[in-house]
């Protein structure tokens, strides 16, 4: 079992990336102008107001004391408290998991769902039509800007054929998942072009591998060769791709969400930007970074797992 | 003499570039007994590897495909039959092991998984049943502990052991015929040597009939019955090894000889054969190994010569062949 011996070392790499992220998004949020205080009382404050809010949230110690009480928090589990909200910061971010959670599941699953058969039809009938327009659709897939995709498809599902709510997040499951459609939708678009794109070519590569050859000279028919051989085969390295994009995908969320008024963590981020809500912008910035650093551990077990000739 | 499990005749396979259309394996005609190792012997680019893909029906190209020729098996004609009834005799009737048994095994499942798959489509029963057999198979070609080692993964064995699993997996559909393409190219010569007298062992044992195609005339002298040698895609010489080793008629199977590191004899340099073998798309005209020959006379470069008997089961193409005295004049020279 030495080939899963990572699963034990690799949190101890977490740590000094950790590290790093806390300094970047501690000195990058804080070299955005603007004064938090000013954007809490408003341009009409008073000079002792301002003051005491700032002492309140320790704005006016140093740099470094304000990085060490950050670190400290970290430490303790804690994030600070929201100058904005005015409540701890990891129950906020708790609060806004769910919904940036349940889309980016959302779009990795419709977008499986849409690539491996697209693919597999693309593969099967190697250049006939149907090859030529999944192609010609994957990659007009990758060119579309998120943002563009979503407003077009709120245009047509919800405004003109009113199947689906425009924005928003529901209360009971039923309801969450009915609003997660069109948002996990647009991601999906442009995530299963990327997606078709490689397994296509590894569907075709492994259909005409020397393995595939030696399973059909045994005799096995066609369905046996593709489902047992070529498509686990070709599954590896467009899984892999998959990972890679899912770390992108978690920043991408921002878009969505505000496009489609999600209340989710990508939400909380542009938000707390805007009002320098300083322990906010580092607690999401903390929780993605943590996100993307898992899903790329779990997509390396993954991959350790069908694979047996990798070892990390 | 019984008549041949399998007998093939004129197969020709055309290689389709555009318009033009080059016969990459033309009128090729042999027989196989039951319990014979015929050597399908040829540089590379004769066309023995792809003869026998063409027989499989599993040509590795679209632009590849058969243009005649009949096959019999066990008296009955199975060229003309369709796939899906092909697909009874792949496998089963005929199997088949490669050169390079690294790229032609499954890297992500495990042997053991592979031989009882095919076990299972084969000759149906549970998967209990069918892991025994790949177990009892592993262990008949000699792989130990085999019941351990059918858990591995391809990687996790030696070039040897890949080539005994994919004989393995081979016999897990008891075929009749085995068509071993070039088995020991990639294997040291020790290992090599296991390999053949495997394969010994096991027509002995299941009256299996092998073609052995390959470039190393050593092997075949060590290994076959007889001899069908390959060059531009078409027959020059056919017939028993004892016969054609000794009195080879075509000059380019003496030329092959002459190049086998031992039979030149002393320390010289090596013989080779001057000229490169023809490019699939630039046949010569007449006997395609007339512009290489020293043996070249007036009609070689445009009559394609016929295979005519020099001995029982012994033919040869060729207008001017080699007589045994000037065959011993080349080898003392």
């Amino acid at each position: 079992m030495h080939r899963y011996r990572f699963v034990l070392t690799r949190p101890l790499q977490l740590l000094p990336v950790l590290f790093g992220i806390s300094v970047i998004t501690f000195l990058l949020v804080r070299a955005i102008p603007g004064d938090p205080a000013r954007i809490l009382l408003g341009t009409r404050a008073t000079p002792t107001a301002l003051a005491r809010i700032r002492a309140q949230y320790g704005l006016d110690e140093p740099l470094w004391t304000q990085y060490f009480y950050f670190l400290k928090n970290l430490a303790h589990g804690e994030m600070g408290r929201s100058i904005l909200y005015k409540v701890d910061v990891l129950g906020l971010v708790f609060e806004r998991l769910e919904p940036t959670v349940v889309l980016v599941l959302g779009s990795v699953v419709l977008a499986l769902l849409i690539a491996v058969p697209l693919a597999t039809l693309a593969a099967t009938h190697r250049g006939g039509w149907v090859d030529h327009l999944v192609r010609v659709v994957s990659t007009g897939g990758l060119g579309l800007p998120a943002f563009w995709l979503a407003i077009m498809l709120i245009i047509l599902f919800s405004v003109r054929l009113d199947l689906f709510p425009v924005s928003g997040y529901g209360d009971t499951w039923i309801d969450k998942l009915h609003h997660m459609v069109l948002p996990c939708l647009t991601i999906a678009l442009s995530l299963s072009a990327v997606l078709t794109r490689s397994l296509r070519a590894s569907l075709i590569a492994e259909t005409q591998s020397d393995a595939a050859t030696a399973v059909r000279a045994r005799g096995l028919p066609e369905s046996v060769v593709f489902r047992r051989h070529v498509l686990p085969n070709s599954l590896i390295p467009t899984l892999n791709l998959l990972a890679v994009n899912i770390g992108w995908l978690i920043g991408g969320t921002v878009v969505i969400e505000s496009v489609f008024a999600i209340p989710g963590m990508g939400q909380l981020l542009v938000r707390a930007i805007f009002t320098r809500d300083y322990m906010v912008v580092q607690g999401v910035a903390m929780v993605f970074a943590v996100a993307s650093v898992v899903v790329n551990f779990l997509a390396d077990v993954l991959t350790v797992t069908l694979d047996p000739r990798v070892t990390l | 003499m019984s008549a041949p499990l399998l007998r093939v005749e004129g197969l020709t396979v055309e290689s389709r570039a555009g318009e033009a259309a080059t016969r990459i394996v033309d009128g090729v005609s042999f027989a196989l007994r039951r319990g014979e190792i015929l050597g399908l012997v040829g540089e590379s680019g004769s066309g023995k590897t792809m003869a026998c893909r063409a027989l499989m029906r599993l040509l590795p190209s679209s632009r590849l495909a058969l243009a005649g020729g009949s096959v019999e098996l066990a008296g009955e004609e199975i060229m003309g039959l369709p796939e899906a009834a092909f697909r009874s005799i792949r496998g089963r009737r005929i199997g088949m092991i490669f050169q390079n048994p690294a790229s032609h095994l499954d890297p992500v499942m495990r042997i053991g998984e592979q031989i009882a798959e095919s076990v299972r489509f084969h000759q149906g029963g549970r998967r209990r049943q069918a892991n025994e057999k790949a177990v009892e198979l592993l262990r008949q070609v000699g792989i130990p502990d085999p019941a351990q080692r059918a858990a591995a993964f391809p990687h996790e064995f030696s070039g040897g052991m890949r080539q005994r699993a994919m004989i393995a997996l081979a016999l897990a559909s008891d075929p009749e015929i085995l068509i071993a393409d070039e088995p020991t190219t990639a294997l040291d010569v020790t290992v090599q040597a296991q390999i053949l007298r495997l394969l010994k062992e096991i027509r002995d044992s299941r009256g299996l009939s092998i073609i052995f195609i390959t470039h190393d005339l050593g092997v075949v002298a060590q290994l076959c019955d007889s001899i069908c040698v390959l060059y531009g895609g078409r027959v020059c010489e056919i017939g028993p090894k004892r016969e054609v080793l000794a009195h080879p008629r075509h000059p380019y199977t003496a030329g092959l000889m002459a190049c086998q590191p031992g039979t030149a004899g002393g320390s010289g340099r090596l013989r080779t054969i001057p000229g490169y073998p023809p490019a699939s798309d630039a046949l010569p005209s007449g006997c395609r190994f007339h512009p290489r020959c020293s043996h070249a006379v007036s009609p070689c470069a445009e009559v394609q010569p016929p295979l005519d008997p020099f001995a029982p089961d012994h033919l040869a193409a060729c207008h001017n062949p080699v007589r045994q005295a000037s065959l011993r004049t080349r080898e003392t020279a």
